[in-house]
């Protein structure tokens, strides 16, 4: 019941400068990625099979209801660092393409342990002229302190994109950017792509990790 | 405990001067010896740690482990409220003040954490932090063996954060032991989950949770509002003119 209201006010204060039920491209950052984490958590929090740690189900609704909304090829331009301007077109594809389903992987795991949290949003600190902002969120656990939630969003011209996510005060751009140097100083472009898919390949044939065991 | 830490520094600077330090990263001089007691941690928590911690959180009610987290956490909190006022964010460090007498009166003894209900967050601040606030350089990552990773600069305010754990003080000397067990275990327990997430999303787990860990500090010292850098780090590359037009327009490319 909880639910479906949340739903309902969600999608009232979404959609309301909409026509349909498409996204709208002026809707503003923090109420875009407001949209999106309030619909994935409830569906997170009620649907049995996430709860059971069904892997298809969970990636499902992350291609859905997440992907639409971030910028992949900049995500894993920023990540490459400069080695992104050396790479061929078909390289960037290949990259962008593994990094995105390493990231599905996680995520999903992720979502699959969610339980009791309750998201709250910070108010927004940004001009409305402004194309880059951080939009400022933090989870509220059972126990132990808030895990902050931050996320990078810019302006592009198919409405707001996610480009980066601050978790416990640590940028995944930043934090894969080591590797990512590593990897390339090791075996070029195409040992990180190597890696990374072999890494997907591992994840995909392994059960997602659930809170219950 | 400080003195087994000035032992730990005298090993880490021999290793740092022994010229085995190749790591390519700058703020990872000692990498090669931090890799083998990540290694040694690791292989720790994956013969009894963990399976420990596993084994409690499955027959553990959650309410009892919700309790334990709670009661070590209170007793935490004055050291964070020192912390905060040391910091001179005399807010915060009232709060915590009024968070431990909260909980350790209604809350009995910091089981129930009834400050969080009624609208104090919960904060953590160690010594490390106040020294970031007041201007030290986090200096050189260091993996500590079974504490995990650190800094220089917050392995040195380790012993006073140590000595300022009122746990130590525990009379008498085996329930003092029971409990340090069972805190370890408890917070180890609890991070279960983000670990086997970590498994998945690392590529290099070393290199991972360096440069999570080191951001996390920065962006803890900052109370989550790091400054934006300006200066770019030397071994990071900069960041190139990314999402050239359009690039945007393809959101679902499989």
């Amino acid at each position: 019941m909880k639910f479906i209201k949340r739903i309902i006010a969600v999608a009232a204060v979404a959609f309301a400068t909409s026509a349909i039920a498409a996204p709208a491209a002026n809707e503003a950052p923090d109420a875009l990625v407001k949209r999106i984490s309030s619909e994935v958590l409830d569906t997170a929090k009620t649907d049995k099979d996430i709860q059971a740690g069904n892997t298809k189900k969970v990636m499902d609704l992350v291609e859905t209801k997440i992907l639409p909304y971030v910028d992949f090829e900049r995500m894993t331009a920023l990540a490459a660092g400069r080695y992104w301007r050396e790479a061929t077109p078909e390289q960037k594809r290949q990259l962008s393409t593994e990094f995105r389903t390493l990231l599905i992987f996680t995520y999903s795991g992720a979502l699959s342990q969610v339980r009791n949290e309750t998201i709250e949003f910070k108010p927004l600190r940004a001009d409305p002229a402004d194309t880059e902002v951080e939009v400022r969120s933090q989870v509220n656990v059972a126990r132990g302190e808030p895990v902050l939630l931050n996320y990078r969003v810019a302006k592009t011209p198919a409405g707001w994109k996610i480009y980066d996510i601050n978790v416990l005060g640590a940028w995944l751009v930043e934090t894969y950017k080591g590797t990512f140097n590593t990897e390339i100083s090791k075996g070029g472009i195409d040992g990180l792509i190597k890696t990374l898919a072999a890494k997907n390949k591992q994840l995909a044939s392994k059960p997602l990790a659930t809170a219950k065991k | 405990m400080s003195r087994n830490t000035s032992v730990l520094l005298a090993l880490a600077a021999a290793a740092a001067l022994s010229g085995c330090a190749v790591g390519p990263d700058k703020r990872d001089p000692m990498e090669t010896w931090n890799r083998g007691v990540f290694k040694f941690n690791d292989t720790v928590d994956e013969y009894a740690l963990k399976p420990v911690a596993t084994g409690y959180k499955n027959i553990t009610p959650s309410f009892v482990q919700t309790g334990v987290s709670n009661f070590f956490g209170n007793l935490g909190d004055v050291w964070t409220a020192a912390n905060n006022l040391l910091q001179g964010k005399g807010a915060e460090g009232m709060s915590d003040v009024m968070r431990v007498a909260l909980n350790s009166t209604f809350g009995l003894l910091g089981v129930l954490d009834i400050a969080s209900e009624a609208g104090l967050p919960k904060h953590k601040e160690d010594f490390g932090q106040t020294m970031g606030k007041w201007g030290v350089q986090s200096g050189p990552y260091v993996m500590l063996p079974l504490l995990g990773p650190s800094t220089l600069r917050d392995t040195v305010g380790l012993p006073l954060d140590m000595s300022a754990d009122i746990w130590r003080y525990k009379d008498p000397v085996n329930v003092r032991n029971i409990g340090s067990v069972t805190r370890v275990v408890d917070q180890r327990a609890a991070l279960l989950d983000a670990s086997s997430l970590l498994e998945d999303a690392a590529l290099d787990r070393y290199e991972f949770i360096r440069d999570g860990y080191l951001q996390r500090r920065q962006s803890q010292v900052y109370d989550g509002d790091v400054p934006q850098q300006t200066d770019k780090e030397e071994n990071v590359p900069d960041q190139p003119a990314v999402n050239p037009a359009g690039a945007g327009n393809a959101p679902n490319k499989q």
